[in-house]
């Protein structure tokens, strides 16, 4: 038996979140007793690989085949299934993310497999599997009991601390069989997000909704996420009204982000909005109207005008980085 | 164009979460039941293309028992030509998902459109479910979904961008934000019509329980906001180093 981690690479680097990841499947593979190993799909260097036996992964697969350039969830599914098979394996774990949620039921259903879906912690019980999840969109958490011998879980992102745990990890290729047909569904072109900071990746994001009156009004906002290094996000009603773009959009029918450190200009706090950032560390609400929603949910507070604000706070952040 | 489009049954947006009997189920009473959100765009998608001249029959289905009818409904009084609603309780994901694909397998269709995730359990998984038991291809959270002659030109979202796709008959595709701008209501005309509309009840195909939902908690209450004046904004700074330390 094994714990098996889908580990992807963007074009031949790991993120942050592949370590959550193998940090979470090595901590199930230590409460079974079994080892935890990783596949990717994809040139990676060997630099990178070995970065996987710091986090404790034994074993890495390495599958690289021209055909697999694109993604097409039936031939990755496939080709996780034959490393499963091959090792074993008995829990396998995805992230959270559009590759995990595109794969994972597919796998499952393939494995006869039960999937736990958006899951927050380490199983509760391994006999019955016994898991945390999020459900209700953040409102509140579940519990799901697995019954198959196959387990498939998705992991939600920033929701499991990173763990060292060096280990001497092998490096193995693995040759899979890819199916027929697998690119019925032709991809035709591939549009990155250049340059900037995906709001899912961003550990500290600054968020600012119609309250900033108008999209020429977003330079203070820019400023205080190039001051801390932060990605941009924004309300759905500011997305819509063509503001900001679309990728920016977080909440029930946005992006849903867990970073550190939320900071919300001018935004309401409509639950819609929460749904899809309140499983941020901490946030914090800067709002004219002292009883707007988010105050409730947000563990800092500024009541006053974004404009007054903001340039201020900028000075603050700005003073406080360059006096280290 | 046949599609067939999977309406979950779910509680509104704006719904105060609570649990009954020892935190095992979701508590119902006072509990508005609506068309999922991304359903709703789903329709809306598919509705205005059949609107813009493509040939376009819109089935409705849903997995559940009496009480979704109205939410099905909701679905024909949008639009849609005829609802197919599976007479069982939707135990899990596996369970919804075989129910679909079996009703896909019996009658002539040519595409499946669920919504990105349900608003309750926010699984996502029924599309590649569907998928995997039709072994058709299933592409998850579509941004744009448009008739280019007997193709259907697709965009997914991937990590750090989207892909553009081609797609042929048969095909899965979940309907993620941007697949249509603003859902559509439904107006008195529809309302009335969809009282005559056809919905259908059929019987459901075994599939195993593979996963049960044992309890619920509620997150834990947080303390109460600080409040910072705005004419001290590097208090706030200090807070978020010293006593949060995300800076
Ligand atoms: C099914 C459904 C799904 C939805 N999904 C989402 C979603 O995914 N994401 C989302 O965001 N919304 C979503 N919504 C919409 C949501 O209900 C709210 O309408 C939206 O979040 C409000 O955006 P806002 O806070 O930017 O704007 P508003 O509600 O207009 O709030 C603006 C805020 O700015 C404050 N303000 C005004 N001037 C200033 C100033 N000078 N300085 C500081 N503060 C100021 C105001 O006091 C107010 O609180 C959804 C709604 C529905 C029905
Ligand atoms: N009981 C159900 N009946 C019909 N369709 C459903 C049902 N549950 C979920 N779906 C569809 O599957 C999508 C994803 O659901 P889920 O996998 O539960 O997150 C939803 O957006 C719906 O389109």
């Amino acid at each position: 038996m094994a714990v098996l981690i889908y580990t992807e690479n963007f074009d031949g680097k790991f993120k942050k979140s592949s370590y959550e990841l193998i940090s979470y499947g090595v901590e199930i593979a230590k409460q079974q007793g079994t080892d935890a190993i990783a596949v990717t799909i994809g040139d990676v260097d060997e630099a990178s690989l070995k970065e996987l036996g710091k986090y404790g992964a034994k074993k890495v697969f390495k599958v690289v085949n021209p055909e697999l350039k694109d993604f097409s969830a039936q031939a990755y599914t496939a080709v996780i299934q034959q490393v499963a098979k091959n090792n074993n394996a008995d829990v396998i774990i995805f992230g959270n993310n559009p590759s995990g949620r595109a794969i994972a039921p597919r796998l499952a259903v393939e494995m006869e497999a039960g999937l736990a879906a958006a899951v927050v912690a380490i199983p509760s019980s391994l006999s019955p599997f016994t898991v945390k999840k999020r459900a209700f969109s953040g409102k509140a958490f579940a519990d799901v009991v697995v019954n198959s011998d196959v387990k498939v879980v998705t992991l939600s992102q920033n929701s499991y601390k990173i763990v060292e745990n060096p280990t001497d990890i092998a490096i193995e290729d693995f040759t899979a069989e890819i199916p027929a047909n697998s690119y019925s569904v032709k991809p035709v072109e591939v549009v990155k997000n250049t340059g900037k900071l995906s709001v899912t990746d961003a550990e500290i994001l600054v968020s600012a909704g119609r309250g900033l009156k108008g999209p020429e009004n977003w330079g203070m906002i820019e400023e205080m996420a190039e001051i801390l290094g932060a990605g941009l996000s924004c309300s759905r009603p500011v997305s819509d009204l063509g503001w900001r773009s679309h990728d920016e959009h977080v909440g029930q029918t946005g992006k849903v982000v867990a970073p550190n450190l939320y900071i919300a200009v001018g935004i309401s706090g409509a639950v819609q909005h929460l749904a899809g950032v309140n499983g941020s560390k901490v946030m914090v609400c800067i709002n004219t109207d002292a009883d707007a929603p988010f105050f409730e949910a947000a563990d800092y507070g500024i009541v006053g005008d974004a404009f007054d604000v903001v340039p201020k706070l900028n000075e603050a952040f700005k003073k406080f980085i360059a006096e280290g | 164009m046949k599609a067939l489009i999977c309406i979950g049954h779910v509680p509104d947006t704006t719904s105060k979460v609570k649990f009954t009997d020892g935190d095992t189920k979701f508590d119902t009473t006072d509990i508005q039941y609506i068309v999922g959100p991304y359903e709703e765009l789903a329709l809306t998608r598919l509705l205005d293309i059949k609107d813009a001249g493509t040939d376009m029959h819109i089935t409705a289905i849903n997995v559940g028992l009496s009480e979704t009818e109205p939410t099905l409904r909701k679905a024909l009084a949008m639009g849609a030509d005829e609802a197919i609603r599976v007479n069982a309780e939707p135990t899990d994901a596996a369970f919804v998902a075989k129910q679909i694909a079996e009703v896909f397998k019996n009658g002539e269709y040519d595409v499946i459109v669920t919504g990105k995730e349900s608003i309750d359990y926010n699984g996502g998984q029924v599309e590649g479910m569907v998928g995997a038991f039709l072994d058709i291809p299933s592409v998850s959270g579509a941004s744009l979904f448009e008739v280019e002659g007997d193709k259907i030109k697709l965009e997914q979202e991937i990590d750090g961008g989207k892909q553009v796709l081609e797609a042929s008959f048969p095909f899965v595709v979940s309907a993620g934000k941007g697949f249509a701008k603003e859902p559509r209501i439904p107006n008195m005309r529809g309302i009335m019509m969809a009282r005559r509309k056809k919905l259908e009840v059929v019987e459901p195909v075994e599939q195993n329980k593979l996963t049960e939902v044992v309890k619920h908690y509620l997150p834990e209450a947080k303390p109460a906001c600080k409040m910072v004046s705005p004419d001290n904004v590097e208090e706030l700074v200090r807070l978020l180093h010293e006593e949060a330390k995300v800076i």
